[in-house]
């Protein structure tokens, strides 16, 4: 609720989430066996790379921020350096469309190149943290290879889950309570390094202030060795500021150019799809204004905390940002003050505004300290500011600007 | 005399990390208030004061020389899961934590550490604690407030403030109000907070304000149906919130098609809650469920 001190961080307002390759190179420095393999940002640089692994055949992997790559065509197995060429050219530098990205898909800038493996059997494995437990929780299924969602859904019993002690750390009985419930049981040798890579994981996890990190599918190879063909992992960003060599992995072109913007500022943004733009203090309320445009008829063109104490300065940069978001009709301004002083708010929304070209209507719904004050100040302004009394008025405001 | 839950007039508050920016700031607005903020800490700074409040290094010579029994803690994220535990180990009543961006594994162990221990730790990265008219441990408005018989309980901030304004509005006054805090790891949960709204006789209805992510709300809901017969009211923020992305509070993110608003509403509603889906209704309708009380 109150910001003290906090060092700054490249990813206010959302998770640091690591591209596979980057994920699997801290599971190597961690023990995890993950296939031969390396990044390649160009067709050469993926030739050169297949070239040095043993091999075809070979896997061509999109790297991107998003699931359900394999499914979208981000996935490639091929057999000879030009198929891998070809789906190279077909992948790179193109839009890789998948369930979460949304309809226009993400750039991909980057892929990995790995040896193709022999798979015997496709387990899942992941550590994340079980809220309502406050703890780690290590979860294994047997049923790897699909979403874990999927799975939870249709068939939860086939999902084990260990939690872990926070004193005691990862103990090896519960090793032996998640591989002895398999069915049939892999050989012994199989079985102990699967015990293994559940202790480096969860050394990987707690080491590195994860908050995801998920192998799905873990493998079994024909020959019995286990492997983590996919990787994917969450860094818990208020832990930054201990893991900074981590920041290296920040990928600012998998971001909206606005919210990138909005994070240099020190502004919790994100961007949406409709067309009347928000700002609020406070998180809460902010969902909940977002809420209130949808209900009026309208989309929200984005959610923007500009924090509980809402300073001047802090409204001046969200004004500035939600107007360079050319979908914007008409923003709400949503501030429930409390300590803050309304007058001096209306002021610095003045400010702002008097500093940008205002091309949409704004209403402003202001609440707290020396209101009355705060609302004449922005009425008898020369901008277009359309002030509102309660929430309920705020709405109808916005209901206006969607009909007329 | 009728005692509010958790804290009272008679609470005897210490303000950990009183002499940062924000921790002066908001001891002095308790103290207009009329909380019994009778000590600091600040690691360093024993000996000096904040406007009249006397500065001790550490929570102990705060027990020791003042008898604090409350902390409200504004130390920065880096050093809080150490604040949190040392109140704990003072055995102090309870603890309102702040801070926002604790680290998610410092709060593992901190709770862990709190789990057998009496401290009711409420938060982190939460607004705190008020029963109006008597104390506020924490940084909400204190005027918007008024004396009453409704209990609150948010996993945000100025959304409460939002509520508690409305009600005060309609005439309805307030018995307690507890933001729990929006990490994904809190010391209290709305159920802890329930059975003492259950068991106190100032409060004569509860609004419930949830927001996406997690599954307190649907826990409350179950806990409502099964032990609780006071009149609740709900409110869930986050309804048009795209999965995948965290809403501002660390704990607020639709992940894996969990912690949607939409279950959280059903839930509710099928324990026989009254859901609002507008917020600018809701001082309306509470005095509707609630004007007797």
């Amino acid at each position: 609720m109150v910001c003290l001190n906090k060092p700054p961080s490249p990813n206010k307002g959302s998770i640091m989430r690591l591209h596979e390759y980057q994920a699997k190179s801290l599971f190597r420095r961690f023990g995890i066996p993950v296939p031969a393999g390396d990044v390649a940002a160009s067709i050469q640089d993926a030739a050169a790379v297949a070239e040095k692994l043993r091999g075809p055949p070979w896997v061509v992997k999109a790297q991107i921020h998003a699931g359900g790559r394999g499914k979208g065509g981000g996935i490639r197995l091929v057999h000879s350096l030009e198929e891998l060429r070809e789906a190279s050219e077909a992948i790179l530098n193109q839009p890789l469309i998948t369930k979460q990205t949304g309809s226009k898909g993400k750039k991909v800038h980057r892929l990995l190149i790995e040896q193709g493996a022999e798979i015997q059997q496709e387990l899942y494995l992941a550590m994340t943290i079980d809220r309502n437990r406050a703890r780690p929780v290590m979860i294994f299924s047997q049923a790897g290879g699909m979403d874990i969602e999927e799975i939870a859904e249709e068939s939860p019993e086939l999902i084990f889950r260990e939690s872990v002690h926070p004193e005691l750390g990862w103990m090896p009985f519960q090793g032996r309570r998640l591989v002895y419930r398999m069915s049939p049981l892999p050989q012994p040798e199989t079985l102990k390094e699967l015990m293994d890579m559940m202790a480096r994981l969860h050394k990987t996890f707690v080491t590195l202030d994860c908050s995801l990190a998920e192998i799905n599918p873990l493998i079994i190879t024909k020959n019995g060795a286990v492997m983590a063909i996919d990787a994917k992992m969450d860094i818990d960003d208020n832990a930054l500021f201990r893991q900074k060599e981590l920041l290296i992995y920040d990928d600012p072109t998998e971001k909206d150019p606005l919210e990138q913007q909005a994070e240099e500022y020190g502004l919790n943004y994100i961007r949406l799809e409709g067309s009347i733009g928000a700002m609020v203090n406070g998180a809460g309320l902010a969902m909940a204004t977002m809420d209130v445009i949808k209900l009026a008829g309208a989309e929200p063109a984005n959610f923007l905390d500009v924090g509980g104490g809402a300073s001047q300065e802090m409204v001046a940069k969200g004004l500035e940002i939600i107007l360079k978001d050319k979908r914007v009709k008409a923003i709400l301004i949503n501030i429930f003050g409390g300590i803050l002083r309304c007058d001096v708010l209306a002021r610095g929304v003045l400010n702002a505004a008097e500093k940008i070209d205002i091309r949409v209507p704004i209403i402003v719904r202001l609440e707290g300290t020396n209101v009355d004050q705060g609302r004449k100040i922005l009425e008898e302004s020369s901008l277009r500011f359309r002030v509102a009394g309660d929430m309920a008025e705020a709405a109808a405001l916005v209901a206006e600007q969607v009909s007329g | 005399m009728i005692l509010s839950i958790l804290v009272d007039e008679y609470s005897r508050v210490v303000i950990q990390g009183i002499t940062g920016k924000e921790g002066t700031f908001h001891a002095k607005q308790m103290l207009v208030y009329g909380t019994k903020v009778v000590a600091g800490v600040t690691p360093g700074k024993g000996g000096q004061d904040v406007g009249g409040v006397p500065v001790f290094n550490t929570v102990r010579e705060a027990v020791e020389e003042e008898g604090v029994n409350v902390s409200c803690i504004f130390v920065p994220p880096i050093a809080a899961a150490d604040a949190i535990v040392e109140g704990a180990s003072e055995g102090l009543d309870v603890i309102v934590c702040i801070t926002e961006g604790i680290p998610i594994l410092d709060m593992v162990k901190a709770t862990s550490f709190l789990t057998y221990r009496n401290t009711v730790l409420i938060g982190p990265n939460c607004p705190g604690i008020i029963s109006p008219g008597k104390t506020k441990v924490g940084i909400m408005p204190g005027p918007i407030h008024k004396p009453g018989n409704i209990g609150i309980l948010s996993r945000s901030g100025t959304l409460t403030y939002e509520v508690v304004d409305q009600l005060t509005r309609a005439g309805l006054g307030q018995s307690t109000c507890i933001g729990i805090g929006g990490d994904p790891i809190i010391g209290t949960t709305f159920i802890d907070h329930l059975k003492r709204f259950r068991d106190d006789s100032e409060t004569k209805g509860v609004i419930l304000i949830g927001e996406i992510g997690g599954s307190a709300e649907e826990e409350a809901a179950d806990y409502i149906q099964r032990e609780f017969e006071k009149p609740v009211i709900a409110f869930i923020a986050g309804r048009t919130a795209p999965p995948g992305r965290r809403m501002g509070h660390a704990g607020a993110i639709v992940s894996g098609g969990k912690g949607r608003a939409e279950d959280k509403i059903l839930a509710l509603e099928s324990a026989g809650i009254t859901v609002i889906r507008d917020l600018g209704s809701l001082g309306k309708a509470a005095l509707e469920t609630m004007g007797q009380a």
